[in-house]
């Protein structure tokens, strides 16, 4: 039983860390390329899981409706480059902080707009709804299996993309040190865009994917765009690499520490305590998780070599 | 900070006589309600002054110091907190519940600060946003207090078991109080040898080194002072509203606050209260056209960003700087 | 024999696999001007670093008056004595010039977690402050915004502030760096001024103004020191003729 609910439980946490991975990928590039603090990225996994609500009642059809979602995201995300933050590239931090932070006024006031306050809700895929049995008393959502498939697919293909080609070069040597990529004759304002219109891609895409699992609401990426800065932190801003196992390890402390954060208090205390103390433990574990990695090594686990 | 504000090392301005113009108006509005003006205006610009009292906190260490937290809401949330869970507890006294909440704040800012004063620039940002969370989570964890949906106190607090504060006015002119001696106490730090020491780090924190000063020791204290002084500013909200949860301290609040501050122009104390009252007056007339306002005011924002220097403050200096030559 | 203030032992700084500074010693006496020169990239400013203590040091030790200060920090370091200038002029642009300097005078006199009293209007603070403006010539320019000064002049007011650190011993990092023939000279006028009263370690690229200065020379090639002694003894010191003054002589 035990066993059974850690299983279940692990696997919910590789989902949630493969998630944060797909948010987080393009915002610490987009941290580490161009030193740029993007508030506006949760807010562009909110338009992904839109899109696809709305492509996917439009198309019937869930495939069609995320391959329509992932080209819109690229859009939309080129267009706010080209309308705000391409001119916020040479401003300090607090400029940055406060231009995203006008930007996820307007989102996720617009959404309510143009869709209404009401959460929308998307079916699961009939090809992949149901569940599979993975052990002896333990099924699991197949559509969540493919989620972290998914998930762990673009990983796959990001760190091939980023270590083997020559924009992926480019884009790492940008995160080390940007005037010299400059200075090599790189149009460093079209690989900012290219690396933009990416990252609110793949947060579209993460948006797109778990639109199925959750409701599509208002404001659903605020709270991940934070989990995301807690990704970015420990991981190292900049890397990739830091990114994935930072989001992976995230995700299973969150989940995790939820699940049995109070049973393990439970050895310490009486029911009712362990049952308090646990939930209101639970939530800030990944924060005191980050403090502990911050006290260790302030540029996070994987810092970026500059 | 390059582009918000140009330095402002000196203090030589007449900036004093602006914000002594400012108070006198607000010690005059209650009069002119009196006279029959609508207590509506009096709440609203109640709120505006208890804003105003964490704005400046803000700009404490984001103006002067030159520290980008956007995890400031925390502290009002804090505060609030006290006195809820406090009166529950059955003690409404004024002064146990501002110095509980002071400090709780303080101790918070003092445990958070130490860890993100280790880092700086964008991870500073990050990081405060995440501790704000962090105690975000837990008022929400607080189920006998209210948990996500919050708790309604039953009365406002009591001075010396008297229930003053229940009169609108009396209300008004504590807060406003708190607001006078908020920015006296700022202006008298900022000038004086501790806050010559932040102004130098903002400015060049190896230089400071290279003089002898530890600059994280003065960050730190300035980071706890600031906390405090937002923790007094909740304790005020609570009042104000009889109702607390776990939304005071939403990250939004404190991005709300970096706002006020830049809107009114940072590094100036008077600009922040400025700044609370144009957004408080912005958003209350938006919102008074379209429930989607803050479709009108993202927008602005942006704009205000890329295209006005130096708040409202810097506006008012260039107009009045004009007419004296 | 005059007393070394300054004892640099096996200093060593790598990055990764690009060693910096190599065994690094040195004695530094009481009162000498101790000159560092040696061609670009042979490791003298990361070795200034590591003296003051902005970039700590792989190994070795850097003993201050006998007491090991190679676990403090910049700022520890200033307390205890130790000043030191900038190659690219350190200084606060937007504060007053005397301000500037008043502020390294606070840093030593009594506490600076006063809240209260403007510190600008403290008299004994600005008295020395506008002492160590006379000295490096700058006492008409006190109440000026510093970063309105020319470049000559915030070299100056650089000075100054270390000055009022009351150093024991001034690390000057190429005083001479970006600047014009007449700027130049003054500040080789002001640097012979306080020679003599000053223990003073530069490093600096002008070998006209470090013949002319130096009581002693210390020569870094490659991160090593290869050779210590008077300018007549250094000029004819076949090793540096061969790694470093023969490229002059050639170029």
């Amino acid at each position: 039983m035990s066993a059974t609910l850690l299983s279940v439980q692990t696997l919910n946490g590789l989902q949630l860390g493969v998630l944060l991975f797909l948010v987080a990928a393009g915002l610490t590039l987009v941290f580490g390329v161009m030193d740029f603090i993007n508030l506006a990225h949760g807010v562009q996994f909110m338009i992904g899981a839109y899109l696809a609500a709305m492509f996917t009642a439009l198309t019937d059809n869930f495939f069609l409706g995320l391959g329509l979602a992932l080209p819109a995201a690229l859009t939309l995300g080129l267009a706010l480059e080209w309308l705000v933050f391409r001119h916020l590239y040479a401003r300090d931090h607090l400029d940055q902080v406060l231009a995203t932070f006008g930007i996820i006024l307007f989102l996720n006031q617009a959404v309510k707009f143009v869709w209404g306050a009401a959460p929308l809700s998307v079916p699961v895929p009939t090809l992949l709804s149901g569940s599979i049995q993975l052990m002896e008393g333990l099924r699991y959502p197949i559509y969540r299996l493919a989620v972290i498939g998914a998930g762990i697919a673009v990983a796959l293909l990001l760190s091939l993309l980023v270590s083997r080609t020559r924009i992926g070069m480019l884009v790492r040597a940008g995160a080390a040190n940007a005037p010299m990529v400059s200075a090599l004759g790189v149009d460093i304002g079209r690989l900012f865009m290219l690396v933009f219109g990416f990252g609110a891609m793949l947060a579209g895409f993460a948006g797109a994917m778990v639109a199925p699992l959750v409701s599509v609401e208002p404001g659903m990426g605020d709270n991940l765009l934070i989990l995301t800065f807690v990704v970015i932190v420990i991981g190292g801003i900049g890397s990739i690499r830091g990114a994935f196992i930072a989001a992976l390890l995230v995700g299973l402390v969150d989940t995790l520490g939820r699940a049995f954060g109070p049973l393990v208090l439970r050895l310490f205390l009486d029911a009712s305590a362990a049952s308090q103390a646990g939930q209101a433990l639970a939530p800030m574990l990944i924060y005191i998780l980050m403090a502990a990695v911050l006290f260790v090594r302030p540029a996070g686990l994987f810092p970026v070599r500059r | 900070m390059s582009g918000a504000h140009p330095t402002a090392g000196p203090l030589r301005d007449r900036r004093p006589r602006l914000a002594g113009l400012i108070l006198a108006g607000l010690a005059t509005l209650p009069l002119l309600g009196a006279l029959g003006a609508d207590s509506y205006v009096l709440l609203l610009v109640t709120r505006v002054m208890i804003f105003a009292v964490a704005a400046i906190s803000l700009d404490l260490i984001l103006g002067y110091g030159a520290m980008v937290s956007f995890g400031h809401a925390a502290f009002m949330g804090i505060g609030a907190y006290a006195v809820g869970i406090l009166a529950t507890h059955g003690i409404e006294d004024l002064l146990a519940q501002a110095g509980v909440a002071i400090l709780v704040s303080a101790g918070f800012a003092a445990l958070t600060g130490a860890v993100s004063l280790r880092t700086k620039g964008v991870h500073f940002i990050m990081i405060t946003l995440a501790f704000g969370q962090m105690a975000f989570f837990l008022a929400v964890s607080l189920a006998a207090y209210g948990g996500d949906d919050g708790l309604t106190i039953a009365r406002r607090s009591t001075v010396l078991g008297a229930e003053w504060l229940g009169n609108a006015t009396i209300f008004y002119y504590l807060v406003l109080a708190v607001l006078a001696a908020t920015l006296l106490a700022c202006r008298a730090l900022v000038a004086a040898r501790f806050g010559r020491v932040l102004r130098g780090t903002r400015e060049n924190p190896v230089r400071m080194q290279a003089i002898g000063f530890e600059p994280f020791r003065y960050q730190l204290t300035a980071y706890v002072i600031s906390g405090a002084i937002c923790g007094l500013s909740g304790v005020l909200i609570a009042n104000q509203t009889n109702f607390i949860s776990p939304a005071y301290m939403a990250w939004q609040r404190s991005g709300e606050l970096i706002v006020m501050v830049v809107l009114g122009g940072m590094g100036t104390l008077i600009g922040p209260l400025i700044g609370a009252l144009a957004y408080l007056l912005i958003e209350e007339w938006l919102a008074g056209i379209t429930e989607h306002w803050k479709m009108i005011f993202g927008p602005l924002l942006i704009l205000v960003v890329l295209h006005a220097r130096g708040g409202l403050v810097g506006a008012i200096t260039r107009i009045t700087g004009g007419r004296h030559g | 024999m005059a007393e070394d203030i300054l004892i640099l032992d096996r200093l060593r700084k790598a990055y990764g696999g690009l060693v910096v500074t190599e065994d690094v010693s040195l004695a530094i006496r009481r009162d000498e001007l101790h000159a560092v020169i040696g061609p670009n990239g042979a490791g003298k400013t990361t070795l200034i670093h590591q003296i003051s203590g902005l970039t700590p040091s792989d190994s070795g030790r850097v003993l201050l008056d006998g007491a090991d200060i190679t676990a403090l920090s910049l700022a520890a370091r200033t307390r205890r004595g130790l000043a030191r200038s900038f190659q690219i002029t350190s200084i606060l642009p937007g504060f007053p010039v005397l301000e500037n300097v008043a502020l390294a005078v606070q840093a030593r006199a009594g506490s600076s977690f006063r809240f209260l009293g403007t510190a600008a209007d403290e008299p004994a603070l600005n008295a020395e402050a506008r002492a160590m403006l006379d000295i490096v010539g700058l006492g008409a320019r006190a109440d000026l915004p510093a970063g309105l000064l020319s470049h000559g002049e915030k070299r100056q007011l650089e000075l100054a502030i270390s000055l009022a650190t009351r150093p024991r011993i001034l690390l000057l990092d190429e005083p001479l760096a970006g600047m014009g023939h007449e700027e130049g000279q003054a500040i080789v006028a002001l640097l012979r001024r306080l020679r003599g009263r000053y223990t003073i370690l530069l490093v600096e690229h002008d070998m006209d103004a470090v013949f002319s200065l130096a009581d002693r020379i210390s020569v870094l090639v490659s991160g090593r020191v290869i050779a210590t002694g008077a300018p007549a003894e250094i000029r004819a010191n076949p090793a540096v003729r061969a790694a470093y003054l023969g490229e002059e002589e050639a170029a």
